[in-house]
């Protein structure tokens, strides 16, 4: 019950990569890791949800904060390979027209 | 009838780290008990949810509390309490921002928690929240075929 985070930088876009379970034990270092990232100028941040079996509101919480950090700076954040269950929970949240998502095999 | 079959109690101290064994239990129940996959997936963030505002609302950084959960198995639904001994939160400010989002909400108005209660009222049949000493969230969720046949009804006596 862990989450492993991480990171790859190409050229400006930052890859995050997540595998695990998103709640509120493993929330608050993902928002840590992610904090530096998206503090930049400009920050492009594309984060695969593919391999994130568990998710919650915690989870949610994390992502919205990371959008308004990476608007604030210009930039853009996108959430990529998400599962129907996960798609679900930002469907019946609403945040599904804040975010930008896309299912998984979309990409 | 409506006799509850079996109860299982478990009792984490009030820290995150134990939330994902709540998970564990609550899904090995509710595998035995026939529920879908979907379903479990439901009730997992609905008592994760429930669970988290114990340990984060009711003890804050108090980590020698308890959160206590039943799981209630009757034979057409499950029914799980979870309850602390922590102070009481502030219901109607925690009523205020929940709810789905909307596109309209200016982005750097957007709430970064709050639709814990939210979810586990969408996700669940039935919630109920009392305060005494302590919050106990409680609520239930319908075996599948228990709901489509209550479906059935309610859309035959819509229909009379």
């Amino acid at each position: 019950m862990n989450l492993e985070i991480d990171i790859k930088r190409e050229k400006k876009v930052s890859y995050v990569h997540l595998k695990g379970e998103i709640d509120a034990y493993t929330a608050p270092a993902l928002k840590n890791k992610l904090a530096p990232i998206s503090e930049e100028s400009e920050p492009f941040i594309e984060v695969n949800l593919k391999d994130v079996e568990y998710m919650d509101s915690t989870g949610l919480g994390v992502f919205v904060g990371l959008l308004k950090t990476v608007r604030k700076q210009g930039g853009k954040l996108k959430l990529t390979n998400l599962s129907p269950r996960l798609e679900r929970l930002f469907h019946i949240t609403g945040l599904d027209s804040i975010i930008e998502i896309s299912r998984k095999g979309e990409d | 009838m409506d006799k509850c079959i079996d109860y299982i109690e478990m009792k984490i101290p009030a820290k995150t780290e134990y939330i994902g064994i709540v998970r564990l239990t609550l899904s090995g129940i509710a595998n035995r008990m026939g529920y879908t996959y979907d379903d479990i997936e439901d009730l997992k963030i609905a008592v994760s949810e429930a669970c988290s505002n114990a340990v984060q609302h009711a003890y804050g950084h108090n980590e020698n509390g308890e959160v206590r959960i039943g799981f209630s198995l009757f034979e057409n639904r499950l029914e799980i309490t979870v309850s602390d001994d922590g102070k009481n939160f502030d219901l109607s400010k925690m009523k205020e921002n929940t709810g789905p989002y909307s596109p309209s909400m200016p982005i750097e108005k957007l709430s970064e928690g709050g639709l814990g209660l939210f979810l586990i009222k969408t996700l669940m049949d039935e919630v109920t929240i009392d305060m005494n000493s302590g919050v106990t969230v409680k609520m239930s969720k319908l075996l599948n075929e228990e709901r489509m046949r209550n479906e059935q009804t309610s859309w035959s006596k819509t229909k009379q």
